[in-house]
């Protein structure tokens, strides 16, 4: 059962545009257990420098970063899933 | 304030909370719903995620292990900007089964399995128990700390008594507005709005009490800044196992969680408000975790050693006499607990009617003939009242047994733990399709006794489940069924420890049963059903023969939904067939929409069940699901078809057109010949009327007489002619003409050509070569003869030289022999070239020439039927006729014969 297949290769402009912000979107959570893990590398016994209140800031700038990033993203994105992809079972 | 006013001020709140609730139901009850369903509402209402155990331990665990409290709301937070993979699946799943809750969701899928949504069931229960107990712990403690701001010191008794309060003024709001209908969606609007209000009155203390530590107390960020670097508190301890295992957890647990899942999805009311919650909720949980850290480091330096870090958010304004700011504080934890506690038991009052209740009773009915309609209805509903108050009390029991000591705070990570037990059934569940019904069992069984004997009965402290003897031996003193180091794994922190094994085992017998077991037919319906849910593909029918009449199923639906509603539905579907009566065609589409309709009440297993016994088993097989896919197999070949065929006709069409082209370009030529032939007749007519009219008016000499006749006579000779020359090309032409097969020699006929060609005039010279020309030929000598006069005689005619010469010569062109006849004149031009041998055309002067142009038309007609060909010879100077023959023999050959 190879038919040809219902998705088109090419996409028009805005279609193409969708299919990016949707890449993006989905790796967001992504950059954010990234940028999350690198405390991990935080020294806080022996002579090192603790870790002080610019600790706090850093996650909480990255939480920042994300929420901004999924606003800008998810208002961008057209709600109707079904627009140019379908198919995409799972793109 | 005093704390009998506290009393006042919190029933005055919960009042409140009743008539919003109240009024939220009415307007959504007449259909004016619009800002009963917006984004926000829905972002607030999932804010139930941050129970008084956040409210107030946030503060507390920050108190002691510094920034790891963040990683309770980190893990929300990346599920919720990464909602298009898991929570957006989950929703638009949850819409198209109508899942009720998240057993519903995992039975659902494993096909509508009883046993599944027990276990669920269960282990949520179960989990959720000590968290319950933790809430009402947290309040209780608030209470404690106004009262004791008083200068009452409460004793055990009045703790009790007050969390045994708590939890009946729950149960009664819960009953009233959770269970107070059975809707077909499941919807709760009185109750969502209600938690969105707390969810504003806790956010709004919470952030109330950090601008009045930061700018209150500290004065200003900056201080702030340098307060927490000063600080005693250890911000950052260094557990990276329990970083990764608990944003990990958390993000599981935000999905898992019976209470999560149930405003996530079931109270979702459009897929697209995940687009602002997505930002709008870790939003919600930066600001309800921004200021913890200030608080924390404010509390330990304001503080007298020793004081509970748990209660700094109430007793950090009360040391600073802010009465009013504490009250509201009090009023955030008290709303975190409260919001909390109702979806959680509302969810769960949900789980266990639908799947443990009243399958049960199902399969106590042995006599279904006796029914009532509505019965099942009150059972459910009576069932999900009894389990909200059960609930209720089994919280109250654990809280009572554990004593409220600090042990319980310690139980909510390991709740969140046991909860979680449920992702890789529910992930495996909606991506992977050979996920099944035995493997998410296993799964789930092995998951919950691992968590059991790691995590959950240690919390109860050493001794009261699992003694000391065996924490250190392990269990029949198999040193590898130590609790807190299984198979030898040592020190590993308990709980990174507990989860890291529940997990591990718990996805590893999933996967491996679902890879050795076979799915039943409408377990792998329904996995296809969930994995595609975005492909809109046709689903197969579970129901394939209805064998029972409309009123079977009215009355069944009578029991669930109550007579009014099911009415209104079997009616609508009556509409929807066109049908004038009430009831319907049982169709198999029918069947499938009423099943789903009472799942959307009662659960897909129990719904399911019901429908199998009014309709007696006639439920989807495997021959049915090979159908289906044999169908869509049709379906496509058929597509398939139709687009070979259009192909098909786009070739034609575009064939046809090139016929239509040729046509036209047919037509033009006949018009042209038409035109042309009309004039060629026309010419010698002309002249032989006007000529006859002279003879016929007379009066003219004789000599005149007699060359006027010649004229008429040469004029006749010529139209004859013409017309002959016509005739003959028709013929030739229409492919009419005979050959007559004679055999001679080539000089022989070229002799007979020469002589033929009216050469008597002497002008025009031919050269010859006799010995080539010695060659014997089978074919019509006359029709060749016909070709070689006509050639002579064109040379004749248009010859331009001084003194003509024709030279005819024979050659040898591979096996076939070719004449050519060659002249001395100034030639063809070369456009001309291509016109020669068309009708009429004439590159000389016609009047001079005197023929009408078919000869050379004629020729190629000729040696075209002879099988030969005739062609024009571009040269530098001369004309250059050549005329292949026919394949011949070779002359021996011919003579032997």
């Amino acid at each position: 059962m190879t038919g040809p297949s219902k998705t088109p290769v090419f996409l028009q402009r805005a279609s193409y545009r969708q299919r990016r912000l949707r890449d993006g979107a989905k790796l967001v959570p992504f950059l954010g257990i990234i940028l999350w893990l690198i405390p991990l590398a935080w020294q806080n016994e022996g002579a090192g420098e603790r870790v002080g209140s610019w600790g706090v800031l850093y996650v909480f700038g990255v939480w920042v970063l994300l929420i901004v990033l999924a606003a800008a993203l998810s208002s961008r994105l057209r709600s109707d899933a079904s627009i140019s992809d379908q198919g995409t079972s799972e793109e | 304030m005093t704390f009998n006013a506290l009393i006042v001020f919190a029933l005055g709140y919960v009042l409140a909370l009743f008539v919003i609730a109240f009024i939220a139901e009415r307007r959504a009850a007449k259909g004016h719903s619009n800002w009963l369903t917006s984004p926000w509402i829905y972002t607030l209402s999932l804010s139930i995620y941050c129970t008084a155990w956040t409210f107030y331990g946030a503060v507390g665990y920050a108190a002691r292990s510094g920034l790891e409290f963040v990683t309770i709301y980190l893990g929300p937070s990346l599920v919720m900007v990464g909602w298009w993979w898991v929570l957006r699946r989950l929703v638009r799943i949850g819409r198209a089964q109508r899942i009720t809750s998240i057993a519903d969701l995992v039975s659902s899928r494993f096909g509508k399995s009883t046993q599944l949504g027990m276990i669920v069931t269960v282990i949520s229960v179960i989990a959720a128990t000590p968290y319950i107990a933790l809430q009402l712990q947290s309040v209780t403690l608030s209470f404690a700390v106004f009262a004791q701001s008083e200068g009452v010191s409460w004793d055990q008794p009045d703790f009790t008594a007050t969390a045994m309060w708590v939890a009946v003024g729950l149960a009664v709001f819960t009953i009233i507005f959770g269970t107070r209908n059975l809707d077909a969606n499941e919807r709760h609007h009185g109750v969502v709005i209600a938690i969105a209000v707390e969810a504003v009155v806790k956010l709004l203390a919470l952030i109330a009490v950090g601008v009045f530590v930061v700018w209150g107390i500290a004065g200003g960020p900056g201080e702030m800044l340098t307060r927490i670097d000063q600080s005693e508190m250890v911000l950052w301890n260094g557990n990276s196992g329990r970083w990764i295992s608990l944003i990990f957890l958390s993000g599981a647990a935000f999905l898992c969680l019976p209470r999560m899942f149930q405003v996530l999805v079931v109270e979702n009311a459009d897929e697209r408000h995940l687009h602002i919650a997505s930002w709008a909720f870790p939003l919600y949980l930066f600001l309800i975790s921004l200021f913890v850290v200030p608080i924390a480091v404010i509390g330990l330096d304001l503080l007298p050693a020793g004081s509970n870090p748990d209660l700094f958010v109430l007793t950090v304004p009360l040391s600073e006499g802010r009465g009013g700011l504490a009250v509201l504080s009090f009023l955030g934890g008290f709303s975190s607990a409260t919001s909390m506690v109702i979806v959680a038991t509302i969810a769960l009052a949900t789980m266990v009617s639908n799947h443990i209740v009243v399958p049960i009773w199902l399969s106590f009915q042995v006599n279904q003939q006796v029914v009532m309609s509505g019965d099942v209805r009150s059972v459910i509903l009576m069932s999900r009242r009894l389990s909200v108050a059960g609930i209720l009390a089994l919280g109250f029991l654990y809280y009572r047994m554990s004593g409220g000591g600090t042990a319980l705070a310690a139980i909510g990570l390991i709740s969140f733990t046991g909860a979680v037990q449920i992702l890789p059934a529910m992930i495996g569940g909606i991506f992977w399709r050979g996920a099944t019904g035995v493997g998410a069992a296993a799964g789930l069984l092995t998951g919950l006794v691992i968590w059991m004997w790691t995590l959950f009965l240690p919390s109860f402290g050493t001794d009261a489940f699992i003694s000391q003897t065996l924490m250190d031996e392990g269990m029949f003193g198999w040193s590898w069924l130590r609790p807190q180091a299984l198979f030898w794994v040592e020190g590993l922190d308990p709980l990174v420890h507990g989860i890291l094994w529940s997990m591990l085992l718990n996805s590893a017998m999933f996967i491996f049963c679902s890879l050795v077991t076979f799915p039943a037919p409408l377990e792998r319906l329904q996995g296809a059903q969930f994995v595609n849910v975005f492909d809109h593909s046709n689903a197969a029918p579970a129901w394939t023969g209805a064998a029972t009449g409309a009123e079977d199923l009215l009355i069944m639906s009578q029991r669930i939904l109550g007579s009014t509603e099911a009415q209104a539905i079997f009616e609508q579907e009556a509409v929807r067939q066109g049908k004038a009566g009430h009831l319907p065609d049982v169709t198999p589409e029918f069947v499938e929409r009423l099943e789903r309709d009472l799942a959307g009440s009662v659960g897909a297993a129990t719904a399911h069940a019901m429908m199998e016994q009014m309709i007696g088993g006639s439920s989807v097989s495997v021959e049915d699901l090979i159908a289906v896919a044999d169908e869509a197999a049709q379906i496509l070949e058929y597509s398939n078809r139709l687009e070979s065929k259009s192909q098909e006709q786009e070739r034609t069409a575009r064939a046809l057109r090139a016929a239509n082209d040729k046509l036209t370009a047919l037509s033009i030529q006949k018009d042209a010949f038409l035109s042309q032939i009309s004039h060629e007749l026309r010419t010698p007519m002309t002249s032989i009327r006007s000529f006859s009219d002279i003879l016929r008016d007379g009066e003219m000499a004789e000599n005149d007489h007699g060359r006027y006749a010649g004229i008429i006579h040469d004029e006749a000779v010529r139209l004859t002619r013409l017309l002959d020359d016509l005739l003959d090309l028709s013929v030739l032409e229409n492919g009419q003409v005979e050959l007559h097969k004679q055999t001679g020699r080539l000089s022989e006929l070229l002799d007979r050509a020469v002589r033929a060609a009216g050469l008597h005039d002497g002008v025009l010279a031919i050269s010859r070569d006799g010995a080539t020309e010695d060659l014997v030929l089978t074919t019509d000598l006359d029709r060749l003869a016909q070709v070689f006069i006509n050639l002579i005689s064109n040379a004749r005619k248009y010859c331009d030289a001084d003194a003509p010469h024709l030279q005819i010569s024979v050659i040898k062109d591979g096996e076939r022999y070719a004449i050519d006849f060659i002249d001395n004149g100034s030639g063809i031009a070369a456009e001309n070239q291509e016109l020669i041998f068309e009708k009429f055309s004439r590159v000389a002067d016609g009047s001079k020439a005197g023929g009408a142009g078919l000869g050379l038309a004629i020729c190629r007609e000729v040696m075209h039927r002879l099988g030969g060909e005739i062609s024009y010879v571009p040269r530098k100077e001369g004309a250059a006729f050549r005329v292949h023959l026919p394949k011949v023999k070779s002359a021996v050959a011919l003579e032997e014969t």
